[in-house]
């Protein structure tokens, strides 16, 4: 059976290789930070990073992940000691029901890992394919914009409003 | 001695023939002008809006993200990367100061307004058969757009093809008015207004041959082979000729349902098809079904016979690539591409099984690789496909594998000879954003002859 390291951690994990990794995660692992959305990869409430690159991980079979480290968003900080991006996103408030932001997070991580200094388009092209039902784009915007160290381009994020 | 002197012999020669081509090669300029207001009336404009879409001027004069028909997008050929021009109205840097007769001579002849010849990749080869009535239409609609002033990039071409009289010697070999049945050429008694219509569209207009013709040494369409498939941006298009390898037949309400949006049986378009479908969705039904209609006598009774429909069979997975393949294909692709199909209440926009999909009989594996190393992107406030991109996800390894098992499953053709080399060549550039695995400059190298 698979090896599957996780957040800097090796587990021997029970399923096959075809069983997609959000599954083990969450069933397996007990890192329910990943969400199920949609199951078809539409909706990026599950995207976790591999080798530092986002990923949906309902569409990852754990098979191809022999020896390839995962992060979730439980590897970037806790709620006592959140990492920097996790800060980002509590000082904007950048969550309503919260359910879409662990992949949300995860995806602006791997942006700014390889590009650390954004802009507004570079988040927004990097964000397109990860949904927010609630309407919290603008916020979200707003917390990568400060993670990456700078102000959001378009003023105060309190509206919501769709642009 | 005697040497010395047949050398100098030819170098004259060979001088005197490029200086003969530059002569027979030199075309006047225009003098500068404009359209009038009855050569923008409201009605030619809408007329040339739709003429544009069915011509996808868009797909090559707009830049990704840049200002609609400001130019600026490279379109990669085997020769290197001829930059699209700004055809927005802008007096410096666009088209304000041309004429229609300008216009005109560009679109037929592939001459620009300073007499300098233009590029093939420019697709004058079928414009020169479009009638005077929709070049005027075609005039009334560039010359009302936004004028944005963008200076045209460089050509990235080496010596001597950057030397445009060259272009005068190719166009003395290869340009010819197309035969048109209807238009240039007899109407053909056996067949009715809307496939001549369609004729018409397709062989001027829409320039299908661009693509899906194959292209001799020099990049010019082989005309005896037409439509019999070719390469678009690096992706292979299908032939659309009896010797297609679709698992099914394609009738005309197929092709009309793939180009205006999407077929139930044989799926969408996907790469450099996509844009055309997209621009398919500001035309009227009727031309789209004209084309169909064309189009659908290309590929004619279809092949002889001896072709199976969509095949899925049992993988005998003894073979531990084909049994890492199949586990891929289990996690990644099955709950959407073994959902029954969207026109069965499956995932929407997904074919009955991956059978039905021509890319699967391909004779390479390019289209299925580039699908899944950059996935199909939505639309922006449209309906469509979506899938994800897999390029980062998977190694060259494991696409290999995945590959081999889709084609052992969904084709009977066998193995694909080449794929671990296609494999390799389009994982190249899988991802742009790391350094290390950047190759500068694949695209050019892998691209095939472009409209």
């Amino acid at each position: 059976m698979p090896n599957l390291t996780v957040n800097g951690r090796t587990h021997a994990v029970a399923a096959e290789p075809e069983t997609p990794l959000l599954y083990v995660l969450r069933d397996e692992l007990g890192l329910n930070g990943a969400k199920f959305g949609c199951g078809l990869g539409q909706c990026g409430a599950c995207t976790v990073e591999v080798e530092g690159r986002a990923v949906l991980s309902c569409l990852t079979p754990i098979g191809v992940l022999e020896g390839r480290p995962v992060t979730t968003v439980e590897g970037l900080g806790s709620p006592e000691n959140p990492g920097p991006l996790q800060a980002a996103f509590i000082a904007e408030n950048a969550a309503q029901c919260g359910y879409c932001i662990a992949g949300m997070v995860m995806r602006a991580h791997a942006l700014l890992k390889a590009n650390p200094h954004p802009d507004e388009a570079e988040i927004r092209a990097a964000l397109r394919l990860n949904l927010c039902r609630c309407g919290t784009h603008m916020r979200i915007l707003a917390a990568v914009a400060r993670a990456a160290g700078r102000e959001a381009d378009h003023g105060p994020t309190t509206t919501g409003a769709a642009r | 001695m005697q040497r010395r002197r047949i050398a100098v012999w030819l170098a004259a020669a060979a001088l005197a023939s490029a200086a003969g081509l530059g002569l027979a090669a030199w075309r006047p300029a225009l003098p500068p002008g404009g359209p009038s207001p009855a050569e923008t009336a409201p009605d030619l404009v809408r007329q040339g809006a739709v003429l544009a879409s069915l011509g996808y001027c868009a797909s090559c004069h707009t830049a990704e993200g840049g200002r609609p028909y400001a130019g600026g997008r490279g379109i990669a050929t085997p020769f290197g990367t001829i930059n699209a021009t700004n055809i927005t109205p802008d007096p410096e840097t666009g088209l304000g100061h041309w004429t229609l007769a300008a216009f005109t001579r560009a679109m037929r002849e592939g001459v620009d307004r300073d007499g300098r010849h233009l590029y093939p990749a420019f697709p004058y080869t079928h414009y020169a058969g479009l009638s005077e009535p929709d070049i005027a239409a075609l005039y009334a609609f560039v010359m009302t757009r936004e004028p944005v002033r963008a200076e045209a990039k460089a050509n990235a071409l080496p010596f001597p093809l950057s030397w445009r009289p060259l272009i005068a010697g190719w166009k003395l070999l290869f340009v010819r008015t197309p035969t048109i049945p209807g238009a240039t050429a007899p109407a053909d008694p056996r067949r009715d207004p809307e496939w001549h219509r369609g004729a018409y569209l397709a062989e001027a207009l829409s320039h299908c041959g661009a693509c899906h013709t194959p292209r001799n040494w020099l990049g010019a369409e082989i005309r005896s082979r037409a439509y019999a498939g070719g390469v678009a941006d690096g992706w292979w298009a299908p032939p659309l000729d009896r010797s297609s390898p679709s698992p099914l037949p394609w009738s005309r309400d197929d092709l009309a349902r793939y180009l205006a949006d999407w077929d139930p049986l044989h799926g969408g378009a996907a790469g450099p098809m996509r844009p055309v479908v997209d621009a398919h969705r500001a035309v009227p039904a009727g031309e789209i079904r004209a084309l169909a209609a064309y189009v659908a006598t290309l590929y004619g009774p279809g092949p002889d016979g001896s072709r199976t429909g969509p095949v899925d069979r049992a993988v005998a997975t003894e073979a531990s690539a084909l049994t890492r393949g199949a586990a891929t294909y289990a996690g990644a692709c099955a709950v959407c591409h073994e959902s029954g199909g969207g026109a069965a209440g499956g995932v929407p926009y997904t074919t009955p099984s991956l059978g039905h999909r021509t890319t699967l009989r391909a004779p390479d594996a390019r289209n299925l690789i580039l699908v899944l190393r950059d996935g199909i992107a939505p639309r922006d406030h449209a309906p469509g496909p979506i899938m994800p991109a897999y390029g980062t996800l998977l190694t060259q390894a494991q696409m290999t594998d995945l590959a081999a098992y889709l084609r052992a499953r969904f084709s009977p053709d066998g193995p694909w000879p080449t794929l671990d080399a296609t494999v390799r060549d389009v994982m190249r550039d899988a991802r742009p954003r790391d350094p290390q695995t950047r190759d500068p400059s694949p695209r050019a190298a892998r691209a095939g002859p472009s409209p």
